[in-house]
């Protein structure tokens, strides 16, 4: 008879998947793209929206974006986070600043890490800038960016975030 | 809608951290028999199956409505998974309920289960995309900065998440079925509790529940064979949006005002606040509940703090409009379950069957589920009177 002690209620069953990622035509596009350092987006040719990464259509006007167009890894923080959540297996090291970063010239945001900074100056409206990884580390990856970083320009006023010119605050 | 239908059965488990007494199959099961239990009914009774769940890698069991079919009585009858996010609690609830009101079937029993003790939830969120940054964040990661940016819209003041943290445990601490039993918790306590993505403190999340929630819904010439009061389906309404898009309003979803619009429209609702006496509202995270006071027209935009601040929303401080008087997700929260226990708790509270946390005399009340990116919206609204 078996001791109570030796009673189990469950074992460890690792699930592994690896899977072949189909990026559709824009996606694929900007991925070849950002593998050359490039940062492209796509207009939608009706509310004339600049969508980064572009998925092929502006989902507010239901139609398929074609016209593209090329951005600067310059910014403005949209909004943020600072987490310091431990959670299992993140090669990040927690606090870190995830923000929500519209580049200049787009019109939506994407989510990046912060850094470089005091986690307690981070603030809306904060003007960054990509900090890129070696050139031969390039991939088909939005990680070829390591990181944003603060720059030395004055906060863009929260009315104007998301519609900056490509030219940036000078535009 | 043809036929009208009602929920005569409401089966819940006790939520938990760790369910290691059973599987996923004995969870379903406890939650499903005791639905069957409460509305007088047998299995032979049940003509088809709705299960619901939010995604399968939170277990790392995949199909497991292929598997949970004997559970769940099955055999011969037609059985349907519903998936959508964080909602499906709320959309697999509206999808037995439109199988039983558009005549298809007379009685349809529909449960919904997590189980999040067997996997990680957070990890299963963070799937990597070459067309995003990995940044392992988690959902209070994405919600936060939505939350940062209610916070300069509305000018709210600061403790506003720590008041609904407090408020929303103070009424899980009368559910006896509540995860977190925090009958002793102060605005300080919630305060000094670490900040895990800023501006959300560890007290201002909801805890991960093991746990599953069930319903039988009957069609109105059946409704009288269940010896409980039933509470009769006034309104169902879903809709959804994308998660990204120019000029999209995250912090007040248009589908979701829209959902609202909907579902007032049909149970003749013109003032939420004034015409419901409660609501089960989905608020995983302290803040989302002046957010959904706004975007769901209990309060005007930016104004919706107020009724936070002043107790409205309070059963202990005698509220005109409770909020999540069984204690929320912010005391319970079995992901996929967590949808259904919003609708299955605002069903409780028309049955004048809520326990030590019923709203004295409820007649009409909300229930509300939100999943993915807040794009996908499911409400019905409950009443003690047929229509
Ligand atoms: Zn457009």
């Amino acid at each position: 008879m078996a001791d109570t002690a030796d009673t189990i209620t469950g074992i460890e069953c690792p699930v592994y998947l690896q899977y072949h990622f189909t990026a559709g035509r824009a996606p694929a596009r900007f991925l070849t793209r950002i593998k050359e350092g490039v940062l492209s987006g796509q207009r939608c040719p009706r509310c004339s929206n600049v969508y980064i990464p572009p998925r092929g259509s502006c989902p507010a006007c239901g139609v398929p974006t074609e016209e593209e167009v090329e951005l600067p890894d310059k910014g403005t923080v949209q909004s943020f986070t600072v987490v310091a959540i431990p959670i299992p297996n993140n090669p990040i090291k927690p606090p870190f600043v995830v923000a929500n970063l519209v580049l200049d010239g787009a019109n939506i945001s994407f989510i990046h890490l912060l850094s470089e900074c005091e986690n307690s100056e981070v603030r809306i409206g904060q003007r960054v800038q990509a900090v890129w990884k070696p050139r031969e580390e390039w991939g088909y990856a939005m990680d070829n960016i390591r990181y944003f970083r603060p720059i030395d320009e004055p906060d863009v006023p929260v009315a104007q975030i998301g519609k900056l010119p490509v030219t940036g605050r000078e535009g | 809608m043809s036929t009208l239908a009602a929920v005569v059965g409401i089966g819940q488990t006790q939520y938990k951290t760790r369910r290691g007494d059973v599987s996923i199959a004995g969870l379903v099961r406890e939650a499903a028999v005791n639905a069957l239990q409460d509305a007088g009914l047998e299995w032979d009774d049940i003509e088809a199956v709705i299960l619901g769940k939010a995604p399968d890698m939170f277990e790392g069991v995949i199909m497991p409505e292929s598997y949970l079919t004997d559970a769940l009585g099955c055999n011969g009858k037609p059985m349907l998974r519903v998936h959508t996010a964080g909602s499906v609690g709320g959309s697999t609830a509206l999808v037995a309920a439109s199988h039983v009101q558009s005549g298809s079937f007379k009685r349809v029993l529909t449960v919904t289960f997590e189980k999040q003790s067997e996997s990680n939830a957070m990890w299963a969120l963070s799937t990597p995309q070459p067309f995003s940054v990995h940044l392992n964040a988690g959902a209070g990661g994405y919600f936060a900065p939505i939350i940062r940016e209610y916070m300069r819209r509305s000018g709210a003041p600061r403790d506003v998440g720590i008041k609904v943290a407090v408020k929303d445990r103070l009424h899980g601490a009368r559910n006896p079925l509540a995860h977190l039993q925090l009958p002793n918790i102060t605005m300080q306590e919630v305060e000094e509790s670490m900040m895990l993505w800023d501006p959300l403190r560890f007290l201002e999340a909801c805890p991960s529940s093991d746990g599953a929630c069930a319903m039988v819904i009957a069609a109105e010439e059946l409704v009288h064979e269940s010896p409980k009061p039933p509470a009769w389906i006034r309104g169902v309404a879903m809709r959804s949006e994308p998660t990204m898009y120019a000029g999209r309003d995250e912090v007040n979803p248009q589908a979701g005002r829209d959902c609202a619009a909907d579902v007032y429209r049909q149970a003749g609702i013109t003032d939420p606040r004034r015409d419901l006496d409660c609501a089960e509202v989905y608020v995983p995270f302290s803040w989302y509940e002046p957010m959904w006071l706004e975007n769901l027209g209990f309060a005007a935009q930016g104004e919706g703090w107020k009724l936070t601040m002043a107790g409205a929303t309070s059963l202990d401080e005698g509220g005109d409009i409770p909020w999540n008087c069984s204690g929320g997700v912010l005391s319970s929260n079995p992901i996929g379950a967590s949808g259904m226990i919003r609708f299955a708790e605002a069903a409780r509270q028309v049955r004048g069957d809520a326990g030590a946390h019923q709203v004295p005399g409820a007649k009409l009340a909300l229930g509300h589920a939100y999943g993915g990116g807040a794009q996908f919206f499911a409400m019905w609204v409950v009443g003690a009177d047929k229509p």
